[in-house]
């Protein structure tokens, strides 16, 4: 029998580092010792299948999926939509992408969040959908506002929507956050710029896309999501080759 | 440049945020919106095996618990087998192998329920000793952390297991295996994860 491809060694440079100590949660979050690198088996390259029924259509769209009959959420009407695609540059069709976010004040509807904006009724805040064949996806939402956080004393997130993402295999596992083109505060943010690298924060930056756009309803954002690509198996366990 | 490499980077991972239940455990946070929250079921009705219950903290560098993690298990049947494609053999309908649970609010215990995994096969044909394959996020951490839990009454599979015969220090192979106890008849298997510090759980770069 061959074992199915490996995943592709994680760059871990290129996400940000465990201890990023402007980001003072993660001092006491984080291992003090060396992750251990391990050679994927069954274990790590498959993963949990979800079914399209599983989900209802409905359910990407928050501008409607918590709206009282005949309401709508307050805030910028937006669409966020992209691909998901993998390191190879091919499509992962199939992929659960969940997401979540505060309203438009910044306030989230979690029985945790104290922040003194105030909720919006018809505003729940979450989605989920399932990728098609070519790896698409698309969500209606309104766009997040910026909130305060206990880091430094005045810490503010930038505008952002958390995004939770299965490809086929668990190492693939991927949960991120999206921010939005222009938006000073990214600058400023602990946990965005815990992402070493510039360029890597600039791929969290979903630019405007007005072609997306509906026209007297809607703005859109651009996010594609890159999950890790699998390598060719070219000896290891086919003595043909690739 | 004829030979130019076409490889993308993968998307850069941002942290969970104290939030996560919004949009992973919706009535955890106070409201429902969905049919059905996924990850609630991991193994379905029809599951062979031995059922089982495993639950646990999760510890920070200071030895508090983390009270806003989420932990998901991916598990094979008692077979030994993944519900995926790319997995030779069936499972038991209804059976995915996934499921997510939260550190309680206030206790900051979680818990699921689901069966024994069987043994499954390694690279090179090598068998792995039965376990489950955990993936933990929450606030402050900034990449998911993977790791693996075993279980204490399979020594002699654990012994011969590749992944935890990997670890050289014989001490942090403990802190992957589970203390076993019994409630109302059922096995109950504990597994604390410690973040930081003292007996720090092993975590994988898989």
């Amino acid at each position: 029998m061959n074992r199915p491809a490996d995943y592709y060694q994680r760059d871990r440079r290129w996400h940000p580092p465990a201890l990023a100590p402007d980001y003072k949660t993660s001092v006491s979050r984080s291992p003090r010792q060396a992750l251990l690198s391990i050679d994927q088996t069954m274990s790590e390259i498959t993963g949990p299948v979800f079914a399209a029924s599983e989900i209802e259509q409905g359910d990407a769209d928050l501008l409607s999926n918590y709206a009282r009959p005949g309401h709508s959420p307050i805030g910028e009407r937006i669409i966020v939509h992209g691909r998901v695609l993998d390191e190879n540059a091919r499509p992962v069709p199939g992929a659960l992408i969940e997401v979540w976010q505060a309203n438009a004040g910044g306030r989230y509807r979690h029985r945790n969040d104290r922040y003194l904006a105030p909720i919006d009724p018809d505003f729940g805040g979450c989605g989920r959908a399932i990728s098609d064949a070519q790896g698409n996806y698309a969500f209606r939402t309104i766009k997040p506002g910026a909130y305060p956080w206990r880091n430094w004393a005045n810490t503010w997130r930038p505008a952002h929507i958390h995004f939770s993402l299965f490809g086929s295999g668990f190492t693939q596992r991927l949960i991120t956050q999206m921010y939005f083109e222009g938006d000073p505060l990214i600058a400023s943010c602990p946990i965005a710029q815990a992402v070493p690298d510039p360029a890597a924060v600039e791929r969290l930056i979903a630019p405007l896309d007005l072609n997306a756009a509906v026209p007297f309803d809607a703005l859109a954002y651009r996010f594609d999501i890159l999950l890790r690509g699998r390598r060719a198996t070219l000896f290891e366990n086919r003595p043909e080759g690739n | 440049m004829p030979q130019k490499l076409p490889y993308l980077k993968e998307t850069p991972s941002q942290t969970a945020g104290p939030y996560v239940h919004i949009g992973l455990a919706p009535g955890a946070a106070g409201f429902d919106i969905y049919k059905g929250e996924l990850g609630h079921d991991i193994v379905g009705p029809h599951a062979r095996g031995t059922r089982i219950r495993v639950e646990g903290t999760v510890i920070d560098g200071t030895g508090s618990p983390v009270r806003d993690a989420l932990i998901e298990v991916w598990q094979a049947n008692a077979d030994g087998i993944y519900a995926h494609p790319e997995h030779p053999g069936e499972v038991e309908e209804g059976f995915r192998g996934w499921g997510r649970a939260i550190t309680d609010f206030e206790t900051g215990l979680w818990a699921v329920d689901t069966v024994k995994p069987g043994p499954v096969a390694g690279r090179d044909g090598c068998m792995m000793a039965p376990h489950l394959n955990l993936w933990i996020v929450a606030r402050g951490i900034n990449v998911g952390l993977s790791t693996r839990l075993y279980f204490p009454d399979e020594a002699e599979a654990n012994a011969a297991d590749p992944v935890l015969g990997m670890i050289e220090w014989q001490a942090r192979r403990e802190t992957l295996i589970a203390s076993r106890a019994e409630r109302e008849g059922q096995p109950l298997y504990r597994f604390d994860i410690r973040l930081q510090g003292e007996r720090e759980t092993v975590f994988f770069d898989i």
